[in-house]
Parts: structure tokens; sequence; C-alpha cells
């Protein structure tokens, strides 16, 4: 029997760790045999520098403005392999404040499907997809034919629970039409109070499950400093094996749904719940030093 | 100033009456800070010589003239040809505005072709409410039996995804879910509208066959597929239809707008006519083999009809000119068992005696030539047989496994020699190219018309007329009925080259006294 393609997209608020996140639980499926691909999808391109030991790998948008057009570029121009043969590509983009970032995404997966990067030798592929889905080119991961599991990196932090409600909600107007799921959320702990109950009950409400509470640990930063991912760096760390679980978790993960994304008042209501965010009092909505002082 | 109503004259020659000549003088050197003649002349003399040649060749950002048009104008034409099929456009309304002109100029006839039009918002909130409304009044207003969606720039860019689109549309109950609703994302700046033919016709063929393969095989139906890709003269599905029909060839023409593009006035409107039917296409999977009429421009479908329904897809050229319809019958004679009839044995051997008849007036005339890249192949071919030299062969669109294939075609011929193979060039380098190395004619669409008013400019030596041959054709009328391929095809093309060659000569020895010993009777 062919074995299956399964292609996951990671998405999160912007500086949550999704990067770090991928590039860890790549290496951890590669070391167990795992065939991977990470395609960046962030103008940025800092999705594979930890795999390939580089600073930033030459996008396919760059090479392709250089070169003149998509169609003059190869497929080994723009796919390197690193660490345990990760395949890494990023799709790059547009400088902040030009262009469309988002068309740049589809061009990249359109070109990478068309040039056949997309090999039966493969297990996994991993989008490493820019913070929030902003517009319809950051949902190209998730598109028909693409990507059909979801993960979500958040924390116990306000914003990071919104950004991961949010993007439930992009994967509903998906899920309905296609096959696309959410399978889970990861958190990536900031240390915030009873950080695991907090994401485990969002993740109840949202439908879904917590598939891993990633602890902080400043190994990461360490290897990160030198390029690397904790895996390559330092194998025998407690990090990498946490980084090994998640890797065993999703090999194994069925568990694959629609979402149901809470509503703004749940959102707080959750929060306010765990401490993360204090009742709002209704009477001082709207009033200013001045008007407390004459009011007292 | 005011005309007559029993003698309304045009523009010309309204305009060379003395008061409008004064008039528009006046308003050229009050109003238009126009430059001094002699510095028109000079710049005009300029643009025509070697030095402006480099300088036009090494341009690097600019695109004068393209010879090649957008995507989803092809994808447009493509949905044509099936029937009672309505082209839909997800975009902006402007785009469809155009494709619908620009079949109307040329074929001379209403075009139908909607649009949802997407404006502000819809480039901010995602298409989806206009394909809703669209999908649902264009199919309650024109009762098509199928919608062919294709895409403008506007809905690439902001990345909506069609697929979902539709679904979400048939779930919701704007249209009915078995309602046929294939499509294919045909942004414009990707490709030209060769690439959107190819691109829509494997969304038809994905969405009629790819889930339905089953009990389906090769051979069952005892038929031939064969692809048009983007084609615009109508005379050529029925030179197709007729040689097939000769040899007794089980056949279907996968997209067809013959009918639709060529209705006749009785009286009565149809907004569909003919076309392939979407039974055919289900059935397509069944036949023999496909064959692909156009291959450089069909690379998509090919790799779809080999993957998916099985068929070997043979390795052929357009069948333009002797050698390659030759090939072409062959080979269906080939996959078929079927002989090649005596009727096209003759039709062949009249085509080389027509050949034989005209041959002293072609042989070594000097043509410029350009268009879509299987036509521009196809008529290489064609003028080295006829012992024609095409020096000049210009594809926008081409890539350069073609341009290396073309040049291969010219060495193969003693009349390749001084040919030059250009792709990725605009019309503008066209006319560089005739100034600084003058053919004899130019052959292509009707935008040649102007290279030639330039090259008569310069003086009546250095005209190079146009034959109009290829898409679009607007100035000149019903030649989209004519046929290019095949036996006939080629005598069309052969009659065309050979009186404009005479035509030009009459010209040219008319001078009482001077040139008219040679203004000959017979020729």
């Amino acid at each position: 029997m062919a074995k299956r393609l399964r292609q996951c997209a990671i998405y999160g608020k912007g500086g949550i760790g999704k990067s770090t996140t991928t590039q860890n639980l790549v290496a951890a499926l590669a070391e167990q045999g795992q065939k991977v691909m990470i395609v960046g999808c962030d103008p940025k391109a800092d999705s594979t520098r930890l795999i390939l030991h580089a600073k930033a790998q030459n996008s396919i948008m760059q090479m392709a403005s250089d070169a003149g057009s998509v169609e003059d570029l190869e497929l080994e121009d723009v796919l390197k392999v690193g660490y345990r043969d990760i395949k890494c590509v990023e799709s790059g983009g547009p400088e902040p404040g030009v262009g469309c970032a988002g068309r740049g995404v589809i061009t990249a997966i359109n070109f990478l499907e068309e040039e056949g990067a997309y090999d039966e030798d493969l297990d996994f592929v991993f989008y490493d997809v820019l913070g929030d889905v902003v517009c319809g080119g950051f949902a190209m991961p998730i598109r028909e034919n693409k990507a059909q599991e979801i993960y979500i990196v958040c924390s116990g932090e306000m914003m990071a629970m919104y950004a991961a409600n949010n993007i439930a909600k992009g994967i509903v107007k998906y899920a309905n039409s296609g096959g696309v799921r959410l399978a889970g959320l990861i958190c990536n702990s900031r240390q915030t109070a009873r950080e695991d109950e907090l994401i485990m009950e969002l993740a109840r409400q949202m439908g879904t499950q917590m598939i891993h509470f990633v602890p902080r640990d400043n190994v990461v930063q360490r290897a990160e400093i030198r390029r690397m991912t904790v895996i390559e760096y330092e194998p025998e760390a407690k990090q990498a094996q946490e980084y090994r679980d998640l890797a065993v978790k999703i090999i194994n993960n069925k568990n694959l749904v629609i979402p149901t994304p809470i509503t703004m008042d749940q959102l707080e209501d959750l929060l306010m719940e765990f401490g993360v965010m204090e009742e709002v009092d209704e009477s001082i909505v709207g009033k200013t030093a001045q008007d407390e002082k004459v009011a007292a | 100033m005011t005309q007559a109503v029993e003698n309304i004259k045009p523009s010309y020659p309204l305009f060379r009456d003395q008061e409008y000549k004064d008039n528009l003088a006046l308003k050229r050197d009050l109003y238009e800070e126009r430059h001094p003649q002699e510095k028109i002349d000079e710049v005009f003399q300029w643009s025509t010589s070697q030095e402006y040649k480099e300088l036009n060749f090494n341009r690097e950002a600019l695109t004068i003239n393209p010879a090649k048009a957008c995507q989803p104008l092809g994808a447009v034409l493509c949905a044509l040809g099936f029937e009672k099929t309505l082209p839909y456009v997800h975009g902006s309304q402007g785009c469809v505005a155009y494709f619908r002109t620009y079949f109307n100029r040329h074929f001379k006839e209403p075009i139908a072709c909607v649009s949802d039009s997407m404006t502000e918002d819809a480039a901010v909130f995602g298409g989806q409410k206009n394909m809703f409304d669209g999908l649902e009044n264009a199919k309650a207003l024109y009762k098509p039996d199928m919608i062919a969606v294709s895409t403008t720039c506007m809905a690439e860019v902001i990345g909506d995804d069609l697929n979902a689109f539709i679904n979400n549309a048939k779930k919701e109950g704007h249209i009915e879910q078995e309602f046929p609703t294939p499509f294919a994302h045909t942004p414009s700046f990707v490709g030209s509208h060769t690439t959107g033919w190819d691109n829509m016709f494997e969304g038809i063929a994905r969405y009629f066959t790819l889930n339905t393969m089953e009990g389906k095989e090769p051979g069952k139906n005892g038929k031939l597929n064969l692809v048009p890709g983007f084609e615009t003269y109508l005379g050529n599905f029925r030179v197709i239809h007729r040689m097939l029909n000769e040899m007794g060839v089980p056949h279907t023409l996968l997209s067809d707008p013959t009918e639709v593009l060529d209705t006749p006035a009785d009286g009565q409107f149809r907004m569909y006519s003919g076309g392939t039917t979407q039974d055919e296409m289900k059935d397509a999977p069944n036949a023999y083999d496909t064959i692909l009429l156009q291959p450089w421009q069909l690379e998509k479908t090919k790799k779809f009809v080999e993957n998916t329904w099985k068929h070997e897809v043979p390795k052929l050229h357009i069948p333009m000119g002797l050698e390659w319809t030759d090939e072409f019958l062959m080979k269906v004679s080939e996959i078929t068992g079927k002989p090649i009839p005596a009727s096209l044995e003759l039709e062949r051997g009249r085509l080389v005696d027509m050949i034989t008849d005209s041959h002293s007036w072609l042989h070594g005339k000097k043509f410029a030539l350009w268009g879509d890249a299987d036509f521009v192949m196809g008529m290489v071919k064609f003028l080295l047989e006829l012992g024609a030299e095409p020096t000049h062969i210009l594809c926008h669109h081409a890539n350069k496994r073609w341009k290396k294939a073309v040049e291969e075609i010219l060495k193969a011929s003693p009349f390749g020699t001084n040919c030059e193979v250009h792709i990725g060039r605009d019309l503008w380098h066209m006319r560089s190219l005739v100034f600084t190395n003058k053919p004899d004619f130019m052959i292509g669409n009707s935008y040649g018309k102007f290279i030639q008013r330039d090259t008569l400019h310069k003086g009546q030596e250095f005209e190079v007329p146009l034959i109009r041959i290829g898409f679009p054709i607007f100035d000149r009328h019903h030649l989209h009925r004519m046929t290019t391929l095949g036996y006939e095809g080629a005598m069309y093309m052969l009659t065309t080259i050979v009186n404009a060659i005479l035509e030009r000569l009459d010209d040219e020895t008319r001078g009482m006294g001077t040139t008219d010993y040679n203004y000959d009777l017979v020729r």
C-alpha cells in the first residue's frame, strides 16, 4: 500500500514560537526515520534556518524576482536539504509595506506542486505560516488537497488564545467544504499560572485537544544561537525528549475535528475563571480620572 | 462643419475637407505643444535604425504591443465549446467586457459570458458573496446546463479559493449540488490566453471524469478524442470533422464552438448552440486515444489525459501544411486501423499540384511571422515546404524548448538558413526586425497593420505588406471562417500567400511606361 503523505500546517500568533517549535518537531520526526519537508510561508523566511544552519534560505519569490519569472526557476534552485535529509523551502515575499505576501505563498506552493516537490517518498509536509490568516493567500496551505491537519501553537496569554480562536474560525470556513481539520493546540509555555489547565480547557471548548505541553527551557535559545534545533544540539536534553514526545503524538494523532470556535464573551469568561483577566466593572467604563474625583 | 443628411461622410474622408484640416491644424498649434515636424521625422528615422533595434532588444521592463492575450480569454473560448455552457469569470467586470469585445470584433458574433463583478468590498472581504449571488443569478437568468468558472487577476491576487467558494455556494443552496460547475484558476499575470485554455479544459475534464473513472478504459467506445486548444479558425473544427468522417473514424472534438460562434441571422437569438456535450466529456476516457491538435499549448491537459485517462497521447505536431497533415492522418489510421481513403489522397494530390503551380512565385520569398506557438511552428514548417524563408519568427508566449524545436526544423531545410527565432518578444521588437532586415511580407494578426503603416511612412521601398493569418483579425471580415489545418487549410494559406505576392507585384508594375513592361496578364 502506498503510504499517505500527511500535510500539516502550523499557525499561531506572531512571536509565539511557531518556527522554533516546527523545526524542533520536524527534527524529532526525522530522527525517528520520517521523511519530512518544511515549507516556510512567511515573507521573513526564517522557517528553516535551524535545519540548514543558515541565516535565511534564499526564497522562491526572491529567486523568481532575480531570474525574471517563476517559470525560469528549477526545483533544485529552491529546495535545500538540511539536518537528517529534511527538505527545506521558503516561499518568501516582499518587504513589509509593499506588494502582496499572500500571492507569494500561492505562487510558491503552485510552483512546488508543478515541479513535483511533493514526491512519493515524503511522510510529512509542514507549512509554517505567518502569524495570522490575514488574507486568502495565507489560507493557501489549507485549501483542498493541501494541508489536512492544522496545529495551532499558543500559550496561556490572552492574545495568543485570542489568535488561536480566530485561526479556528478561519479553519471552519474551509473545513465545511473540504477535508481540512483542526488537529490540536500545541502549548508553548510562557510559564503563566495553571497554563496547561487553561489551554486544555480552551481546547475542550473549541472541540479539540491540547496535543502537547512544551515547557520553557533555555536550551532552546542556546541551540538557536548556534542555528540548531535542540534535537541536534543536545539530543540528551530533557527538552529534546519533549519534542520527541510531541512528534510521537503527532504521528499517532487521530483526533481531527472541525473546530467549534468560541465567542469573545466565552473567551473572556474563561480568562477570568483562570485569573488571566480581571472582571470588568461596568460602572467605571469610559470614566476619566477627573470624573472619578468628582464622583468621590 | 455640419454634414448633409443625403451625403454623410465618415471620418475619412470628412477630415480631409479643408475646413477640418484648418481646424485640426489650429488645435495642434494652440494646444498640443507638438514638436516641430523635423524633430518628429528625425526621431521616426532613428526608431527604424540598427542602433535603435539594439536598444529595443535590450529593453527589460516594458512590453509594447504584446503578441499574446491573458489567461481568462482562453478559458472563455474553451468554455464556449461545450453545449449550453455559460463562461463565468470570477473577478472584475471590465475584464469580462474586454473578453467579450475581443471575440465580438473577431467573430462578429455576440459572446455570452458573465462576471460576478467584484468591487472594493470584495477585494477586502474576498469574493465568496459575489460567487453565491453570481452563480444563482447567472443560472436563473441564462439557464445554462453548465457554468464554467475562471478568474481574473483581482480574485487571484487576494487568493480566492474557487473550489471552496463553489462548494459553499452549493451547500448553501444557491445552486443545486449536482449542477455542473467546472472551474480553473486563470491568473492573467501567469502565461497567456493559451495557458488559460489549457487550464479550463483540464478543469472541465477533471470535473466530469476524475472521480468517475471506474469501469472506463481506453478503446471501450471505439472513438478518437481531439482537443483543439485555443483555435479561432472555425474551418479548422469543420475540416477535422470532415477528414475523420471521410476516414470513417468515430470521434469527439472536445470543445467545439463552431455553432455558437457562427449563428445564422434567421430571427432567432441563440445564446447557446452546438458544442461538445457533457456525456461526450464523461465518455472521453473510453476513447482509443486523445490527439492534441496544438500540443505546445496543452501541457496540463496532456498530463491529465495521460495520468487519469491512461491515454498514450501521441507525439504529433499541429496538423498544418503537407507533411504534418500526412503525419496526423497516418497516426489516426494507425490508432484506429482505418485506412486513409482515396478522397483524402486526392485532396493531398491537389495540394501538391497547387504548390507546384505556385512554387516559382514563392521560392525565396522572405516572411516575418508571429502568433501562438503551435500556429507559428506549423506556419514555419509550411513556408519551408513551399520554398519560402520565414526569416523573422516571433512567439511572445513560447518557451526555450519551443525555440530549440523551431530551430531544429529550420536546420533541416535549405530555406531555414537565414531565419531567426525570437521568444518573449513583442510587436515593437518585430517592428525593429522588419526595418533593419526587410522581409517581403509579414504574416500575423491585425495588429501588424501598424507596422505596415510605419514601413510605408519610411518610404515605398521599405513597405512590408501584412498577410492576415492569425488571431485576432478585427479589420477584415469573415476570415475566422476559413481553414488553416489539413490539406484544405494549406490550400487556403497557399492561395492567400501567393495572391498577396502577385497583388504586390501588380502594385509595383503598373507604372505606365515605367514598370508596366512586367504588368502581365498571366502570372
